[in-house]
């Protein structure tokens, strides 16, 4: 027998809340449920006595709870953003594109060798956010990034810093997997060469096997290794990617939703691979999956309009979360 | 005050479906409730039919057991709940086995009221079957009606109705006790009166268990084992 063949009980058909991204529309949502409060407390008044034969009232739990549910109210992230053993620090940051704010003051730590997942809904800033880390909004034009972000205590905006060398300290993979026009070798030798990684073929050919070896996609590759990357599955090029990434030998990947384009059996393997990178590697990941963010990540932060709302550990993030509107968007009520 | 809801998903079924388990617990508390008023009923007045009916009802109980367990299931597998759902979906799975057992007890009592019935004998002990009959009556209604408004509070205090329950079992127990000794012709009738005062203070248990679930929906916090 299945929930779905039962008819409507007539208190949710009668309920239509307009459901859109803005907190501003969900707070209107929440308005049935207090025009139906006063009927309960008038039944909770009711004698006892009967209460085998009448149909019990049922309500909508209350929660004791100062915080709202419209994000102009939030000021302060809740829940643990800073880490002890932090790799990247985040102080006071504000992004804008133009006269535009993306980001409002976020405050987080990424600790070493975590995997970190940033959700939200679309448009939240959380991709935004991800690229701040390794100055990728750089080349976006009229974006300013205000506040400091350091890695090992190092100003990753500060003049002086060569980019290009940050961006391999600082490695990304992106939503499609975008391969070189070139040979599976040449892809992933790329990165090593032009940071003078290898000195020789043989130390090359090293990094290339290690590095393919890392995403899980040797055994797939060995036999040809000089043919094109773009000839490869989606998986298998976004595992190529990620080899790419790690052959610089970075300190920290960047993760923007990497699975998105692919299937959940290659989802399932470059999910099984990002639990093996955190041991050597940190990790920041965003991903539209909430399943996703759940199985793979350590720490979990929700982003909502711009704001940091909450960074907790994921298990709490997905059992309990400690603010409402991670709540709302967790159980899927607006996003 | 905020409030947690089930519903505004954006999947409306899914609203449904969570709504559905809801009242379906429901309709099993009042089962089980009537149950055990029948069976307390039948004991007292020494009516057999009703125990019997009740003993001939039990099933019903179970299958409602099955029935919500799978509904449950149904719903982690397709909606994968979290947060809030997902405690809700894991008491209401946890809730039926304590109604389903409070059923069993419902039950037992029902065996012993046939037996009691067929026997003549003095009425000792009823009137510890009556109070205690009445007190875990109301402690299972008033669970049942937190469960239906989410009430903490309501859930907090008949949790510490339990405790009563439990001193009036270890009163009953001493003065049947007291009756076997003064009367040994008595004990097996009055072993039979031990077992439903026994039964009563089991549901009173589970009952407990029920609000301790609603805590844990409402609150998110795990106040099992506490003392």
């Amino acid at each position: 027998m299945s929930p779905t063949d039962t008819t409507k009980p007539a208190k949710v058909a009668k309920k239509s809340p307009a459901l859109k991204t803005s907190a501003a529309a969900l707070n209107k949502a929440a308005a049935p449920n207090k025009a139906a409060a006063p009927k309960k407390t008038a039944a909770s008044k009711k004698p006892k006595a009967a209460a085998a034969k009448k149909p019990r009232v049922m309500a909508a739990p209350k929660m004791s709870s100062s915080q709202s549910l419209d994000v102009d109210d939030h000021k302060v992230t809740v829940g643990k953003s800073f880490s002890d053993n932090a790799k990247m620090t985040m102080r006071n940051i504000n992004v804008f594109y133009g006269d535009k704010q993306a980001i409002y003051d976020v405050n987080i730590d990424i600790a070493k060798n975590e995997v970190i997942a940033m959700i939200g809904p679309s448009g939240c800033g959380k991709s935004t956010f991800l690229r701040t880390l390794n100055r990728m909004n750089d080349t976006v034009e009229g974006c300013r990034v205000e506040g400091e972000i350091c890695m090992d205590g190092e100003d990753l905006y500060a003049p002086k810093l060569d980019v290009v060398e940050l961006r391999a300290r600082v490695g990304m993979v992106f939503q499609k997997p975008n391969p070189f026009p070139k040979s599976i070798y040449e892809n992933v030798a790329y990165g090593p060469k032009i940071h003078g990684l290898a000195d020789t073929r043989v130390d090359l050919d090293e990094i290339v096997e290690n590095s393919l070896r890392k995403a899980s996609l040797w055994e797939e590759v060995k036999e040809r290794l000089h043919q094109p990357g773009t000839g490869l599955s989606g998986g298998q090029q976004q595992r190529l990617c990620i080899a790419r990434a790690i052959a610089v030998s970075p300190e920290v990947i960047l993760m923007d939703e990497p699975c998105s384009a692919l299937d959940p059996i290659a989802t399932a393997k470059i999910e099984e691979l990002i639990e093996e990178l955190s041991q050597n590697f940190t990790i920041a990941i965003v991903t539209h999956s909430m399943q996703q963010a759940a199985r793979v990540s350590h720490r979990t932060a929700y982003f909502h309009l711009g704001k940091l709302i909450e960074v907790n550990p994921t298990e709490q993030v997905f059992t309990m979360p400690e603010h409402q509107l991670t709540e709302a968007y967790i159980t899927g009520r607006f996003g | 005050m905020a409030k947690m809801s089930f519903e505004n998903h954006i999947m409306k079924q899914f609203d449904e479906e969570l709504e559905e388990i809801r009242t379906r617990l429901m309709e099993m508390g009042g089962k089980v409730e009537q149950q055990l008023q029948n069976a307390v009923r039948a004991l007292i007045e020494g009516d057999s039919k009703l125990a019997e009916e009740v003993v001939s009802e039990d099933h019903r109980v179970d299958d409602m057991e099955v029935d919500i367990d799978e509904a449950c299931i149904l719903i982690i597998a397709r909606r994968q709940p979290a947060a809030s759902d997902l405690r809700l979906v894991m008491m209401v799975t946890k809730a039926v086995n304590d109604l389903e057992r409070i059923g069993d007890e419902a039950k037992k009592i029902a065996n012993h009221a046939i037996i009691l019935a067929e026997q003549t004998g003095s009425s000792t002990g009823y009137p510890e079957v009556r109070h205690m009959g009445a007190s875990v009556n109301r402690m299972l209604a008033n669970a049942l009606d937190a469960f239906a408004r989410f009430d903490v509070e309501a859930a907090m205090s008949t949790i510490d109705e339990d405790k009563k329950i439990d001193q009036d079992y270890k009163t009953a127990l001493r003065e049947l006790a007291t009756y076997m000794m003064e009367d040994p012709r008595s004990i097996s009738r009055v072993i039979n009166i031990l077992w439903v005062i026994r039964s009563l203070e089991r549901i009173g248990d589970h009952a407990k268990n029920l609000c301790e679930q609603i805590v844990f929906v409402v609150k998110g916090k795990d106040i099992r084992h506490q003392k």
